[in-house]
Formats: C-alpha cells, sequence, structure tokens
C-alpha cells in the first residue's frame, strides 16, 4: 500500500469494486434460476428428453416438442455465419490492408454505422423489401441453378416465398457482419509491421502477405470473432421474427418456413394460456440460455487457449 | 568511392530520399562490390537503416515517402527505384534480415519454404532439398532437423534469427540486407551471426547495418560512415578504422560522440 491511499478510501474502493462484481455474477445467476424455477412444471411433464427431441409444438393438446425451434435456431444462426464470415473477413482485409489510409475513417465509421440501427429496423426491410426480392428473383434462380444438382438440390426445393430460413439467416447475416468484421479488423491490425514486412521482404505481394501472414496470425482472433458472432445471431433471431413464418416444423429446404427459440418465446408469450404452456416456453429460454453461454464458455477455455498458446510469438 | 571495385554489385548514385517533407537522405553515391561486406555506421537517426531499406524498396509500403536518384543493380544495371521496376521483382532479388527475429506463425520448415513457394517451386523434393541446403548454410541444420515441423515460436532468439536468415536466404538472393540483425541477441548468438555473415559473402553480396562499431571492424570488408541523412566516409574497413580521413568519423570511431 502506497501512503497516498488512506484506509476509508481503501474500504470505500473496495466495497464499491467488491459490490460491482457481486452484481455482476448475481444477474446471470438470479435469471438463470428464474428460468430453472419456471422450467420445473414443463420438466415435470414432458420429460427433458422429450422436450428436446420432440417434433410436435402443439398447445392445444398440450403437446410441447422444442426440436423444430432448436434446430431452426441453429439452422438460422448457421447460415448467417456462413454469410457473414467471408464478407467480415474481405471487409476487415479491405479497411486494414487495401484502403488507403486517408479513407480508413469513412469505410470504418460505414461499417460501424451498419451495427447502429435497431435490429428491428433490419427485420422490417427483411420482411418488406428482402422477403419479395427473395421470392421473386433470388429463390427461382437458386433453384434454377443449384437447385438442379445433385445432392444439394434438395436444399432449394419448395415454393419460393421469401418467408423461410434462407432469408432470416440474410438478414441475420447483415445484423452480424459489423460486429464480426470490427473483432476481424481488430485481429488484422494486431499483426505486427515486422511480421508483415518479413513477407514483403521476400517478395509477397500484398494479397500473398493478407493470405500467409495476417490471416494465419489473426485466427484466434478471427475465431473469437466468430464465435462472438455467432452468440450475437443466436439472441438477434429475434429480429427476424417476421422473415421465419412461426411454424414449428424442421424445415425440409431452405426455402421452407421455420421458427426460432426467440421466435416463438416473443410470439407466443402472450397467448400463453396455460400454465404448462408457459413453463413449456420457460424451458426453451433456458436452452437458449445454455446454448449462448455453452459457447461463449467453449470459445474462452477451449478455442482461444489453445490457439493463443499455440502461436503467441516471442520477442515480436 | 577511392579505390575502384573489381566487380561492381550496387551502384547509388546521387541518392536522396524524403519521408514527407522531411529530407532524411541527401545525395548519397555509393559503391557495394559483388561479394564484398559492406558495413553502414553512424549514430541513431542518421538513416543507415532508411537507405538499406531503399535497396529492397521498403518504403513504397509506405505512403508519403519519396526517392529520388538512382540506384542500380549490376549485372543487368536496372535502377531499383525506377518507376518501372516491379518492387516485388527487387525484393526478390535482394532479400533481407530484419532487426528482430520476425518468424512467421509457422513451422520450421514453413518458414524456410515461403520465399521459394513464391517463387512457384511446388515439388516436394526441391522443396526439401532446398529447404535443408538454406538451413545448413544458416548453421541452423543439426539443431532443428529432428523438429522442421514445429513452430517457429518454439526456437531460442538465436535460432530465430539464424532461421530468418534460412528464410532470406533459400530462394538465393543476390544482395542480403541485414538491419542490426543482432541487435535483439545475446553474445553468444551475436558470435554466431557474425561467423555465418562472414561465411555467407562467398554466395551473395552483403550491406549490413549496425550501431555495433566493433562488428562493422571484425565482419565488413567495407564501411560506409554516416552522418544527419549524409554519407561522411566510405572506405575499405582496415582504412576507415585506423586512418580515417575525416574529423567526423574520426570522433565517431573513437566514440568522442554517437
Amino acid at each position: 500500500m502506497n501512503g497516498k491511499n488512506s484506509i476509508p478510501e481503501l474500504i470505500v474502493s473496495q466495497t464499491l469494486g467488491f459490490f460491482a462484481v457481486f452484481v455482476g455474477l448475481l444477474f446471470p445467476l438470479a435469471t438463470l434460476t428464474i428460468l430453472i424455477y419456471e422450467s420445473i412444471p414443463a420438466l415435470e411433464k414432458s420429460g427433458i428428453l422429450h422436450f428436446l427431441t420432440g417434433r410436435v409444438w402443439d398447445p392445444v393438446s398440450e403437446v410441447f416438442g422444442a426440436l423444430p425451434a432448436i434446430v431452426g435456431t441453429l439452422l438460422v444462426t448457421l447460415i448467417s455465419s456462413m454469410i457473414a464470415l467471408p464478407v467480415s473477413v474481405g471487409i476487415a482485409v479491405f479497411i486494414s490492408e487495401l484502403c488507403p489510409e486517408r479513407f480508413k475513417p469513412f469505410f470504418s465509421t460505414a461499417v460501424e454505422l451498419l451495427g447502429a440501427i435497431p435490429s428491428i429496423i433490419y427485420g422490417m426491410w427483411g420482411l418488406f423489401v428482402i422477403a419479395p426480392l427473395m421470392a421473386d428473383h433470388v429463390e427461382p434462380f437458386l433453384q434454377n441453378t443449384f437447385g438442379k444438382l445433385p445432392l444439394i438440390g434438395v436444399l432449394f426445393e419448395g415454393a419460393p416465398t421469401g418467408i423461410d430460413a434462407l432469408t432470416s439467416g440474410f438478414v441475420l447475416s447483415i445484423m452480424i457482419i459489423p460486429f464480426m468484421s470490427a473483432i476481424v479488423k481488430d485481429a488484422f491490425e494486431m499483426t505486427p509491421p515486422l511480421l508483415k514486412e518479413a513477407g514483403y521482404g521476400l517478395g509477397a505481394t500484398k494479397w500473398e502477405v493478407v493470405r500467409n501472414v495476417v490471416i494465419p496470425f489473426a485466427l484466434p482472433g478471427i475465431i473469437g470473432g466468430v464465435i462472438l458472432s455467432v452468440g450475437r445471431a443466436l439472441g438477434e433471431t429475434m429480429a427476424v421474427a417476421f422473415l421465419t413464418g412461426n411454424v414449428h416444423a424442421i424445415p425440409k429446404s431452405l426455402l421452407e418456413p421455420l421458427t426460432t427459440i426467440t421466435v416463438a418465446i416473443a410470439n407466443e408469450f402472450t397467448e400463453a394460456d396455460s400454465d404448462i404452456y408457459l413453463s413449456s416456453l420457460f424451458l426453451l429460454a433456458l436452452i437458449l440460455f445454455l446454448m449462448s453461454f455453452g459457447l461463449l464458455m467453449t470459445a474462452k477455455f477451449l478455442i482461444l487457449e489453445r490457439i493463443g498458446k499455440r502461436w503467441t510469438p516471442r520477442g515480436i | 568511392m577511392n579505390e575502384p571495385q573489381r566487380s561492381l554489385k550496387i551502384l547509388v548514385r546521387n541518392f536522396n530520399f524524403y519521408y514527407g517533407k522531411f529530407h532524411a537522405l541527401k545525395d548519397i553515391n555509393l559503391e557495394i562490390g559483388e561479394n564484398k561486406i559492406t558495413a553502414v555506421i553512424g549514430p541513431s537517426g542518421c538513416g543507415k537503416t532508411t537507405l538499406l531499406r531503399s535497396f529492397n524498396r521498403m518504403h513504397d509500403l509506405y505512403p508519403g515517402n519519396r526517392y529520388e536518384g538512382e540506384i542500380i543493380l549490376y549485372p543487368d544495371g536496372i535502377n531499383i527505384i525506377g518507376r518501372d521496376v516491379d518492387p516485388i521483382l527487387v525484393r526478390m532479388r535482394i532479400g533481407m534480415v530484419f532487426q528482430k527475429p520476425n518468424p512467421f506463425p509457422k513451422s520450421i520448415f514453413e518458414n524456410v519454404a515461403y520465399g521459394l513457394r513464391l517463387k512457384g517451386i511446388k515439388s516436394k523434393s526441391e522443396l526439401e532439398g532446398r529447404v535443408e541446403e538454406a538451413l545448413r548454410s544458416a548453421a541452423l541444420w543439426e539443431e532443428v532437423r529432428d523438429r522442421l515441423k514445429e513452430n517457429a515460436y518454439s526456437l531460442s532468439g538465436g535460432q530465430q534469427q539464424r532461421l530468418c536468415i534460412a528464410r532470406a536466404i533459400a530462394p538465393q538472393p543476390e544482395v542480403l540486407l541485414f538491419d542490426e540483425p543482432t541487435s535483439a541477441l545475446d553474445p553468444i548468438s551475436t558470435a554466431k551471426i557474425e561467423d555465418l555473415v562472414v561465411q555467407l559473402k562467398e554466395k551473395l553480396t552483403i550491406v549490413i547495418v549496425t550501431h555495433n562499431m566493433q562488428q562493422a571492424a571484425r565482419i565488413s570488408d567495407y564501411t560506409a560512415f554516416m552522418y544527419m541523412g549524409e554519407l561522411v566516409e566510405f572506405g575499405p574497413t582496415e582504412r576507415m578504422f585506423t586512418k580515417p580521413s575525416n574529423k567526423l568519423t574520426e570522433d565517431y570511431i573513437t566514440g568522442r560522440f554517437g
């Protein structure tokens, strides 16, 4: 302790710090407790295994199977991540490596502004602009091209309505791109100039340096960014409520409507007229909570730590 | 400048360099002999690294830099800093070893193979042969032969720097630039690198920037002394360190400033 810190000051700062940590820990724990408590009736009635694997969601006969919502959540998240990843890496490459220095702030801000748009606005834009566009042009085109291919052709079967997994995933991807590209860009900019010069010094082109030096160096950051963005996508599926169709069925193709956990909760909470219905929705929320939590923990303890250790340079 | 050299590798003529408006190098004239070690010495900020980095157009990577004059590379006599000359082709002919070891986050093998892959060499046996040859030339082969697949960061600092030398010589450049290659290393690693530099001049031309005058005296054939962006004196190392003709040079090498 240095002489400048008086004892009362120390007590106040320690108390405040302890309080802040306590509140930070308390909220997720309290949420988890409530979710578990409220889910108990549904757990007792359906049983966790039946709830997780059940394909029928029929509130009238009080049969609750969450599999379609879980699959829908994962599918929409997967589609959005698959679209967002290459776009985000491309944006990050452009802003951090290719763009002339004086235009960098402009493009960075432009991408960050995408993230400032409230997500429900994306949802509305998706419904009124993207869905008709998908239904009239993109989806028929996909059916006529990829739809004719063996194996992956089945993914594009069905009537192109624009209210489906593909549109939902696409709109969701636009929501997570600002987030993902910002993290990937930061990871790129962490690459030491000395390392890039090593590549240039051997006669590498800009693109070769990006591909062989910057991307490998930034890999832990890219993976971290992807996982954080997937976590965000899991929660943001709410904003595509208009686009999923809210149908509790596992879609057989990308052009079929579906539902996600968040959409089901948002749409049905006010309609839940029985205790068991309400409890089942709480159980859905608990599953989402655990999915997000599990994803973040995986990111933190497994992937980032392992890759971080492997690729930490010495002396740069 | 005084004694004409039998075989000229690089000729620097009326060379000026600007960082934006800052005139960093002023009217440099210098001859670099083939298969010789030319040391560039001088106090911090005198422009020695700036000069070195002009030889492989490193300054092109950052905006606002400008070259003026000529740096002629022989035998073909191209002007390295000419607008019509592709810096990538220059860098394939003139390799560089940096101030701190900077291996790629890849395996030992891939680090050395990288320059070869850039040249379009794909054959596995040729890559293996040339990686081994480069590692032997860099006096590193015996230490890493059983761990070529390990990450380069598992090596010590001195080994990493020798790996960087192997990486630079694998594509067989004509000239190798060293930018204070031992400034981050301990005395034993430094001695190894110095031996290596002397051996390498059999195969290629070497320009080395160093802040360590003893190092310049130990290993170089010619020495250039720079001060405030100007080349003060240039000549055979022995003469520079015994009978410098310029008062500034004498003051510097006797440790009166710098």
